[in-house]
């Protein structure tokens, strides 16, 4: 593997951003708008529930976090479209770029573009909305890995998934943190949830990890156990993820689906 | 011109006695190449070879395999059986160094319109692996009269600027295998000329060999060392482009262009 080639991946993105506001607003935007939001909602939440429990941890926390790994997995998703959009394939794959150093340009452009939204959101929510991240202790650096490697995972899948039914699947792509949402627990302990769902919440690295930040929350400890399940989860699913990229573009290249990438013809 | 093809010639037969020497006299070697898509073979059986310093001209009407093969050769389509070795090394069993020595051209594959000539060519420049890029870059951008358009997205130059630039871009590694797609298609005829002069400048000089497709028989017949005709995804004639025509009985080689793809039966062996 050469590193030269994985950064000319990352080059790319950042010359994208630097030429195009376009690019650089939604990389904090939203986010920023989501912790306003749900900033005043938990303040709110406090004024009317009873008194003892800050839902400013327990609820602003967690819209951060799970903001934290869907920009992970749209950092990744995003950089793969800019070919989508611009008919790259041909290009970059006919050079001598290896599939393992173009995932690999994919999380370090995910990296950079992440680690914005993150400082963002911890600057605004503690500024404004008292989030103090000393409440989770040595467990937010834990909780951010797990995400981020279950972020990481979702975006070599959805690339795959974009790669073998063409550009017109990025459509599909977009929602799917919102689909696992109801199922991580972001929101709420996932004994709310009825049996069926638990038993997917379970599959879910970010579920260990809303689970244990609401163990933090409520009693300042946690058992390491079910977040070393979300870890070994998250690990798993990013090589099942590199394994499945790397079968659609192989049969991709058997197909001739490269050359003829927009045609979206599914084989 | 008729000077230069001379130079070129006298400069190709001394590079193939010192490559046969070493026996390295191929840039390109492609053997029994098949591409089958479920009962449609668009290419049957191709074996031939592209030397150091040889232009070797793939002919054919639309949907004869060209542009199958240059995608083969390229590494973005698998074969269904064949071997391609690029300068001596295998493309299937190690495809990223076998493309090391490799660039392309080709109308269809625009470069990021959204990056400037400069950002393009640093990418791509790194995806190659080139030595002291930001000298390089430098020596194409003059030597395609491209500095003014340095900073200037190539989605926004003409169709003709941006042809200057994919050819920039395709011998930014000094491919010893050139690949070019049909690279004056769309171009008027005083920048095609201008870009065929700089194309045999890189067969002459270098040590790179280069494939061309093109439908236009007098740009083939004027550059084009070798031309192989294609039809039907087989190879049907193999020749000098000067010589074939009378060889086989038309005035020009658009006229055998035209019998190839009219009546390709009349002119098997």
């Amino acid at each position: 593997m050469y590193s030269n080639r994985a950064a000319a991946i990352v080059l790319r993105q950042f010359y994208l951003l630097v030429g195009s506001p376009a690019r650089v607003v939604p990389l904090f935007a939203w986010v920023a708008i989501d912790i306003v939001l749900w900033g005043f909602i938990t303040r709110y939440l406090n004024t009317v529930a009873a008194p003892g429990f800050n839902f400013v941890p327990a609820i602003l926390g967690a819209v951060l976090l799970w903001d934290f790994m869907v920009r992970v997995m749209q950092g990744i998703t995003t950089t793969f479209f800019e070919d989508v959009w611009t008919r790259n394939f041909l290009n970059f794959f006919g050079t001598p770029l290896t599939i393992s150093e173009y995932v690999l340009g994919l999380v370090l452009s995910s990296v950079a573009t992440s680690s914005v939204g993150l400082v963002v959101m911890l600057v605004l929510a503690s500024a404004a909305f008292g989030l103090h991240f000393l409440a989770y202790g040595f467990m937010l650096a834990p909780f951010l890995l797990v995400l981020f490697l279950f972020g990481i995972s979702l975006g070599i899948a959805g690339c795959a998934i974009v790669l073998r039914l063409g550009p017109v699947a990025e459509w599909f792509i977009w929602p799917i943190p919102a689909l696992l949402s109801p199922f991580a627990g972001v929101f709420y302990p996932l004994s709310t949830l009825p049996q069926w769902m638990r038993y997917i919440s379970r599959l879910l690295p970010a579920s260990y990890v809303f689970e244990g930040m609401r163990a933090v929350v409520s009693s300042r400890t946690m058992p390491p156990h079910p977040l070393l399940w979300g870890f070994g989860l998250a690990a798993l699913y990013i090589v099942l993820a590199g394994r499945f990229f790397a079968y659609i573009f192989h049969h991709a290249v058997r197909h001739g689906l490269i050359a003829r990438y927009s045609a979206e013809s599914v084989s | 011109m008729m000077g230069e093809r001379a130079a070129h010639s006298v400069v190709r037969s001394f590079h193939m006695t010192q490559d046969f020497r070493f026996g390295m006299s191929n840039v390109l070697t492609v053997r029994d190449l098949r591409k089958s898509y479920g009962n449609l073979t668009a290419v049957d059986g191709l074996s031939f070879t592209v030397g150091r310093n040889e232009i070797l001209g793939l002919l054919g009407p639309n949907g004869a395999g060209k542009t199958t093969t240059i995608n083969m050769i390229l590494g973005i389509l698998e074969p269904s059986s064949g071997a391609i070795e690029i300068g001596g090394v295998d493309l299937r069993a190690h495809r990223s160094r076998a493309l090391k020595g490799v660039n392309f051209a080709a109308v269809y594959a625009a470069l990021p319109g959204n990056l400037t000539v400069y950002q393009n060519l640093r990418i791509f420049g790194l995806l190659y692996g080139v030595k002291s890029l930001a000298s390089r870059i430098r020596a194409l951008l003059e030597q395609f009269d491209l500095e003014k358009f340095r900073n200037v997205k190539y989605g926004l130059l003409s169709s003709g600027e941006q042809t200057r630039v994919s050819l920039a871009k395709a011998m930014l590694n000094e491919p010893a295998l050139l690949l070019l797609d049909e690279p004056t298609a769309s171009l008027d005829p005083a920048t095609a000329r201008e870009i065929r002069a700089k194309i045999r400048h890189f067969a002459l000089r270098g040590q790179g060999g280069v494939l061309w497709t093109s439908h236009n028989m007098y740009e083939v017949e004027d550059v084009c060392d070798r031309v192989l005709f294609l039809s039907h995804g087989k190879i049907l004639l193999e020749g000098d482009p000067k010589a074939l025509p009378r060889e086989h009985g038309k005035q020009t080689l658009e006229d055998l262009f035209v019998a190839v793809a009219r009546e390709p039966l009349t002119l098997q062996d």
